[in-house]
């Protein structure tokens, strides 16, 4: 490695056209060849130099990071004057360009108006230094507490749960120099009885007393009547770094919870289970994939099935319903990989069970809630295309004549959720003008509300780009401001995306995009394609994806025929018998 | 300010100067001709080497006070130096500032024709001692650094360019072509070859031969070399070797290899043989050949002894002896009970208490043979205060809890939250009752970690109502007001890199960027002296165990020993090729050594001010030095996250710990010198097996003799626990006096 970089050491020097660029800078014009040359070579010798000192000065200050006091200082070493006005801590304020052949970096020096400096309110003051002291280590075992890192890292965690052969075989402790600092207990650490000790703790799943007493604590407190207890045991899920251990009993206490309260209509325990998954995913030292195949039925039964709570006119089921969904799409966000194709089989379920005429308004409710938190791709290529038909079904209930009072209700708020979904994205998608006639034509019943929708939605976009560009831009770069909220209210942007550093991503998305809906999306978004379907065969060699596999299909099943599985108490015994089914697939 | 350097010159130089004018007589040669090239010219290969190398320490001595513009200093220095005997027809001022730039060349001929040789004392056309072989004075060009000159002329001697690639693979063919116990001793000459045939070429201005050369075998050094390759590679002119100082470390001392004498022989036939005079003149005038006799080296052996700036430590360097013992501890009365700690002064029930530590071996009544006089340098009297404090240390000692590879020491974390990246340097005091961090924005802060805070001196004329008489004076004084659990004390103007607490508890020091180290009382928080020498930053400063005494080093490569009552430094000690990153005194403080990013640790003698051990064997610049508590071993750790272990009484290295993955900012033995602590980069606090390290070394009496040590390869065994952090680098270790563990850094969010 250090070869391939040497040969290049000894040649890397300024580009000529760098000493020419700054000749004209300081109004030396036609600088020669050869002096620039010369100067190059004089100047990349001397900026190592000078670096070479500064990275003394950043380990003397025990830093991994070069920063531009060092610098001043490598220069003062030198008795050169240090370099004045470059005291930017986090980035290098460099901007870079390109255009006819040539890129460019330059320091863009902005114009400030003072009274905005003055007018703006004074950053807060930061805090002042302290100390903290905690127990980093007691007799040699490093204490599960915050401040110490989670006993067992993300890493080794997934290792563990995907590779279990891989830990277990004797001679990979030197692999795991650092897990071997994870264990940090005496006895692990003595040499040769390392594989024998390490295997043990994986066989037993006892947890300790204060692990006991802990997961009783929590669950308790989680589905207890308590508020602020449940927003303290929340928090301490969402952030203690020592759950992994315990997180197999929160995951069966979950999906029991649901199974359970589903069938009894319990409808504010089954929110806060669902903030419970929402407390174990925001953890960021738990590793959950192990856990999908529980939790994952769970979400989805919460968002599709048929009854939710007792009383379906008055309580809002339907909010937990939105929130299960936003879990859905969080954990499809973060979970779903080529293997598992979480994502497109959670979309194949939701689809199937929309399509069917005899599904529930409130199953098609969830379906429809949990395919559009999937993004606008989705929305777009699944959920537009059949408004006209979905418009249909909803007129149908309000035209016709009062059957229930429920399905009245249900169809209000499909159609309301149609509308604000569809709407953002027809804005986004859609060119101008909004011509009422045409919506109508396009999207049959829903199209007259659906315009109105746009153009509000479109008003307020244009609104917010401008309130944006006020607050965060107005100092730094007025003149962008203008071009953004043009190009995103007259649709013709992606001719020009000015380059600016602090642009909410709604403003980019609106600059960039012009109004073909065949545009590919952003790369960050997640393209569903339902030609490929799950690929249930090709997934199987992975145990729990395929007990996951199971249990979506499961719940596929319960959208198609819900009155069985979720209707009244009388069908408990055999939803038990297809849930105990999947758990052991 | 020149005043006050030239008072420095002390011991250090003053040996040189004596070395320097014995040598120039037993040479027989003329004073004034004192030149690197006239001692090492070609011609001239058995010269007495150690003359060279005492001149050219002379020569870096003159060159940095020129460098600091200490031209008074300077000549005296030439005038001391011996330098007289033509100081009468050349002033030594004149040459030393002179920008005359010396006399034309006059011609070549003679055996190496090319060989340009050029003098201190350019202003002198002075002959030759006729020892020597016809040589040149060189031109050198109107330079304002004559010295510079000197030390870069010797590269002034030239070949064919286009030759230097073939004599190097020659070599590198007939290396590798030699048995294998041979080739990894004589591998050794490559880099120093390497560097010396580079530089020649870039001195003679072949830019691009040089780039050639340096793309085609810069790969084949050690990777540990990688840091001073990317320096030369970016030196492609001669005018970059003016000033640049790793360049003029290569240049001023030789490269030391050891070699066996029969790889040596193998090598010197060859070179003859091919009439090779272009590597043979390097050799000669560059490298400094320690020959032994007996079995060669194996590469381990090479390898974990190389590394640094200027190659190994010469075999005769380690050979002084060093008195690593403790010195003995005055016997104090403790009262037996832990109850009568108030008539701890009273003669209530006076029981002699044999002080600790069985391990230490020296604590018994009789002098420990290898412990210096007590009255070997000269220590500060006891106070009361101190006495109590030793009492107190005893009675903790008591309570101390018996570390082992089965009884891991408990640690304890202190945290500097909201540092925003800035804490440079932290101590604890060693009752650990008080912390001090240095940070980057010129502060330093004293914490106090036990619930009594800090409390300030009333003002003077607060003070002048105090009853003297009165038992509790010491409270009284105290302004209560002022209490508080951190105190800020304002006063650098740099980044505050090192810090250390004295014994006593009364006073801090620290060291910062501004160059000054200074002391500050912890009665009233305020400074009391900035003490000013080192004009360049200043790395590390530490207070003796005993008090009084304190060392500090940093960029100018000198380390000073002060004492806090005079302005000036007692000693100076020169000698690192490279920046002092870091300075610790020895147990028993008639000792200080010193790390260096040169990859040196040094020891030296406070008293003489000899440097009595230089150990090499990192691979980066150092930055955490510790003694062990019984002052027989030393552990030091670089960045390159090594740890290496040392018997300071043979001057050996005695182990290697591994494991760390960046560079080791703390280290510290546990009270009982039983566990090591290593505290990293790497946000991890890792701990290791002393006792068995220290006892699985055999040490013969040929390894000692010869110090070719076979390592164990046991790091991994030795290690018996590793800790991580969240996300915060471990910049500082201490063990109380119970042995519990404190370790401290700042939270990097």
């Amino acid at each position: 490695m250090a070869e391939e970089r040497r040969p290049k050491q000894c040649t890397v020097v300024l580009p000529t056209e760098s000493m020419k660029a700054m000749a004209e800078s300081i109004g030396v014009g036609q600088l020669q060849e050869e002096s620039c040359a010369a100067l190059s070579e004089e100047v990349s010798y001397r900026i190592k130099d000078i670096a070479q000192d500064a990275l003394k000065f950043m380990h003397h200050g025990k830093r991994c990071k070069l920063t531009t006091s060092d610098i001043d200082h490598a220069l003062k070493l030198k008795n050169v004057e240090p370099l004045y006005g470059f005291q930017s801590q986090e980035f290098i304020p460099f901007r870079f360009a390109s255009g006819g052949g040539r890129e460019l970096h330059f320091y863009e020096e902005k114009e400030v108006d003072l009274s905005d400096i003055i007018n703006t309110p004074l950053p807060r003051v930061p805090l002042d230094v302290s100390l903290k002291a905690h127990w980093f280590s007691i007799e040699g075992v490093q204490p599960a507490i915050p401040e110490n890192p989670p006993p067992a890292p993300k890493e080794q965690q997934k290792t563990e749960s995907t590779e279990p052969l891989k830990a277990v075989k004797p001679g990979q402790e030197e692999e795991g120099a650092i897990q071997k600092g994870q264990g940090a207990t005496s006895a692990e650490a003595k040499g040769k009885k390392d594989g024998l000790m390490r295997m043990k703790p994986r066989s037993t799943h006892e947890l300790s007393v204060e692990q006991q007493l802990y997961y009783k604590e929590i669950t308790e407190a989680c589905v207890g009547s308590c508020e602020a207890k449940r927003a303290e045991a929340l928090q301490s899920i969402a952030t203690d770094p020592g759950l992994y251990q315990m997180l197999p009993r929160f995951s069966t206490f979950i999906s029991e919870g649901v199974r359970v309260n589903v069938v009894q209509n319990n409808l504010a325990l089954l929110i806060y289970l669902m903030r419970m998954v929402k407390a174990l995913m925001d953890n960021p030292t738990l590793y959950l994939e192990k856990y999908l195949h529980e939790l994952i039925p769970a979400v989805v039964t919460c968002i599709v099935s048929k009854q939710l709570c007792l009383r379906p006119d008055v309580d809002n089921h339907w909010a937990l319903r939105d929130f299960a969904a936003r879990l859905m799409a969080q954990s499809c966000k973060t979970f779903s990989t080529t293997t598992n194709n979480i994502q497109s089989r959670i979309t194949k379920t939701f689809t199937k069970s929309w399509l069917d005429d005899k599904t529930q308004w409130t199953t098609r409710y969830g379906c429809i809630a949990g395919l559009s938190e999937l993004g606008p791709d989705v929305i777009k290529t699944l959920i537009l295309p059949r408004l006209t038909v979905e418009g249909a079904r909803i007129k149908a209930v309000s035209d016709g004549p009062v059957v229930s009072n429920i399905d009245k209700i249900g169809a209000d708020h499909v159609q309301s959720l149609l509308l604000k979904h569809c709407a953002s994205v027809i804005a986004k998608a859609r060119p101008l003008p909004d011509n009422v006639e045409q919506y109508r034509a396009d999207y049959g019943y829903l199209g007259p509300m659906l315009c109105s929708h746009v153009v509000k939605a479109r008003a307020q976009a244009a609104l917010q780009a401008q309130q944006v560009n006020r607050t965060t831009l107005t100092i730094t770069q007025p003149r962008p401001t203008l071009t953004v909220s043009q190009s995103g209210i007259g649709g013709s942007g992606g001719s020009r995306t000015p380059s600016i550093i602090k642009v909410p991503s709604s403003l980019t998305l609106m600059s960039t995009r012009p109004g073909t809906p065949t545009q590919p999306s952003p790369p960050a978004t997640k393209y569903i394609v339902m030609a490929t379907s799950s690929g249930s065969s090709s997934t199987q060699q992975v145990l729990w994806t395929a007990v996951l596999l199971g249990g979506i299909q499961k719940i596929a099943l319960f959208g198609k025929r819900p009155s069985p599985y979720y209707g009244k108490n009388n069908s408990n015994k055999q939803r038990e018998i297809t849930v105990r089914h999947y758990y052991k697939t | 300010m020149a005043a006050v350097q030239d008072g420095q010159l002390n011991l250090e130089v003053e040996k040189d100067i004596k070395t320097e004018i014995t040598n120039d007589g037993s040479g027989n040669i003329n004073a004034s001709s004192s030149s690197p090239g006239s001692t090492s010219s070609g011609g001239k290969s058995k010269s007495p080497a150690g003359s060279g190398e005492d001149q050219q320490t002379l020569l870096a001595v003159l060159q940095f006070l020129k460098r600091n513009k200490l031209t008074e200093s300077v000549d005296i220095l030439r005038r001391e130096a011996g330098l007289s005997a033509d100081a009468d027809d050349s002033p030594v001022s004149e040459s030393a500032g002179a920008g005359s730039g010396g006399v034309p060349s006059v011609g070549a001929d003679g055996g190496d024709a090319n060989s340009l040789l050029s003098r201190v004392s350019i202003a002198t056309p002075v002959a030759p001692p006729a020892t020597a072989p016809p040589k040149v004075v060189a031109a050198s060009g109107g330079e304002d650094q004559p010295d510079v000159n000197v030390v870069l002329s010797a590269y002034s001697q030239q070949g064919d360019p286009v030759l230097y690639p073939l004599y190097y693979n020659g070599l590198k063919k007939f290396i590798e072509s030699v048995l294998d116990c041979h080739r990894a001793e004589l591998s050794q000459v490559f880099y120093p070859l390497f560097v010396h045939m580079y530089l020649e070429l870039v001195y003679n201005n072949h830019e691009n031969e040089a780039k050639q050369f340096f793309e085609k075998f810069s790969g084949d050094q050690e990777c540990y070399y990688e840091e001073d390759l990317r320096i030369l590679s970016s030196m492609s002119k001669k005018e970059h070797m003016k000033g640049n100082e790793t360049m003029l470390d290569f240049r001023t001392s030789k490269f030391v290899l050891r070699i066996s004498r029969d790889s040596y022989q193998l090598l010197k036939r060859h070179l003859q043989e091919r009439q090779n005079n272009q590597i043979w003149n390097i050799i000669q005038e560059h490298l400094y050949i320690d020959i032994f006799d007996g079995m060669p080296r194996s590469k381990s052996q090479i390898d974990a002894m190389s590394g640094s700036l200027a190659g190994e430590g010469k075999r005769d360097a380690n050979k002084a002896k060093v008195f690593y013992g403790l010195l003995k501890e005055p016997e104090i009365e403790v009262p037996l009970d832990d109850e009568d700690e108030e008539a701890e002064n009273e003669e209530g029930k006076p029981k002699k208490k044999k002080p600790k530590k069985d391990s230490m071996g020296s604590k018994s009544k009789k002098q420990d043979p290898n412990a210096p006089q007590q009255t070997r340098i000269p220590l500060p009297e006891l106070k009361d205060s101190d006495k109590l404090d030793k009492i107190m240390n005893m009675k903790e000692a008591t309570k101390k809890i018996r570390l082992g590879p089965d009884n891991l020491p408990s640690i304890c974390f202190y945290s500097f939250l909201n540092a925003y990246q800035g804490l440079t340097a932290v101590d604890f005091t060693d009752d650990s009752s008080l912390i001090a961090g240095g940070f980057a924005d010129s502060t330093v802060r004293v914490w106090s970690v036990t619930p009594k805070k800090l409390r300030r001196v009333k003002s003077a004329a607060d003070l002048s109502n105090i009853d003297k008489e009165s038992d509790d004076v010491l409270e009284r004084i105290m302004d209560e007001k002022t209490a508080s659990e951190s105190k800020i004390l304002y006063g650098h103007s740099g980044p505050v890199y090192g810090i250390s607490f004295s014994p006593d508890r009364n006073y801090l020091l620290s060291s910062s960027e501004d160059g000054t180290v200074r002391l500050w009382s912890l009665q009233t928080f305020t400074c009391l002296v900035g003490y000013k020498g080192h004009n360049y930053p200043v790395w590390d400063t530490q207070f003796s165990p005993y008090g009084y005494y304190f060392i500090s080093g940093g960029h100018d490569r000198v380390a000073r020993l002060w004492a806090t009552d005079h302005y000036q430094p007692l000693r100076m000690f020169a000698g690192h090729l490279a920046d002092i990153t870091c300075t610790r005194f020895h147990p028993n403080s008639n000792y200080v050594a010193t790390g260096s990013a040169d990859r040196t640790i040094r020891l030296w003698d406070v008293l003489t001010g000899n440097c009595v051990r230089i150990l090499t064997g990192h691979k980066g610049p150092i930055h955490s030095l510790a003694f062990s508590p019984n002052g027989k071993f030393m552990a030091s750790g670089a960045t390159d996250g090594r740890v290496l272990l040392w018997d300071v009484g043979h001057g050996l290295m005695v182990g290697e710990l591994k494991g760390h993955t960046d560079t080791i900012y703390a280290l510290k033995f546990s009270r009982d010198g039983e566990i090591l602590a290593s505290g990293s980069m790497d946000n991890t606090v890792k701990l290791w097996d002393t006792l068995k390290a220290f006892d699985d070394v055999e040490l013969d009496d040929f390894t000692a003799a010869t110090g070719h040590i076979h390592l164990p390869e046991n790091s991994q065994e030795l290690l018996l626990g590793t800790y991580m952090t969240k996300s915060t680098p471990v910049i500082h270790l201490h063990f109380t006096r119970r042995n519990l563990l404190l370790a401290a850094g700042a939270y990097n969010p």
